[in-house]
């Protein structure tokens, strides 16, 4: 299998959350993965845009720029935009922890992010933004 | 999605997709009706739906939080086994009851 590249740049409006999932289904397409794979990614994917749009722009319009890398039945998948960024990772990792109660979130994003790739790495950086990387290795 | 009253119970269809998006009108819908009869259990029905992010652990737990309150229970049925491991691995199981279907 060729190495596959893909980036996308879309508003961080609520129906893009939907979009984002469909786009890396289609990008993942071509590596065969199962089904439960590519129900994890669409997951995880989901996960982050959403924390994006929400907290990172805390509803305001803003960019979420999505890239994808399929290199060796290893999928890479960054999520990143140019919002607020998160004050203390460590504890924005906690199961249940959330800002958000008014909107009822359940605090569980990063741990479905952990839980459903292989890796996770979070970068951010007060008022410049958050960079979600996430890695997966494809069986199917 | 829609809302439909059996006596003291709201059943729920929800959507194909379940995300922080879409997940607005069915918490509104939801706890409109709760406001407005009596209603002692809500079943969530999954039947039509194959896709639910964390957002809908946030609506789920939201009306059980609601209905608690008046003394009401909340059950969930037909869930694929997709939603059943998510709802295993936030504990929504342990709030709420599982209907099996054959």
């Amino acid at each position: 299998m060729r190495e596959n590249n893909m980036k996308i740049e879309f508003d961080a409006l609520s129906e893009n959350e939907s979009f984002a999932r469909l786009a890396i289904a289609g990008f993942m397409a071509s590596s065969d993965p199962t089904l439960e794979e590519l129900e994890d990614v669409k997951t995880a994917v989901s996960e982050a845009v959403t924390n994006a749009i929400i907290h990172g722009y805390v509803g305001k319009e803003g960019k979420v720029i999505l890239s994808g890398n399929l290199k060796e039945h290893c999928l890479t998948v960054i999520i990143q935009d140019f919002g607020v960024g998160i004050t203390d990772v460590e504890q924005a990792r906690k199961p249940m922890f959330t800002t958000r109660e008014d909107l009822e979130r359940s605090g569980m994003g990063f741990t479905f992010m952990e839980a459903f790739m292989d890796e996770l790495h979070i970068e951010s950086k007060v008022n410049q933004g958050t960079t979600i990387t996430m890695s997966k290795r494809l069986r199917g | 999605m829609d809302f439909e009253i059996e006596q003291d119970i709201l059943i729920i269809r929800l959507p194909k997709e379940i995300d922080h998006h879409n997940c607005g009108p069915i918490k509104e819908g939801a706890d409109n009706i709760l406001l407005q009869q009596n209603i002692r259990e809500i079943v969530f029905d999954f039947s039509q739906t194959d896709f639910m992010d964390s957002s809908g652990i946030g609506v789920l737990v939201g009306r059980y939080k609601n209905i608690s309150c008046f003394g009401g229970v909340v059950s969930a049925i037909y869930l694929s086994k997709r939603i059943r491991k998510i709802f295993a691995m936030s504990g929504l199981d342990n709030i709420i009851r599982i209907y099996e279907v054959d």
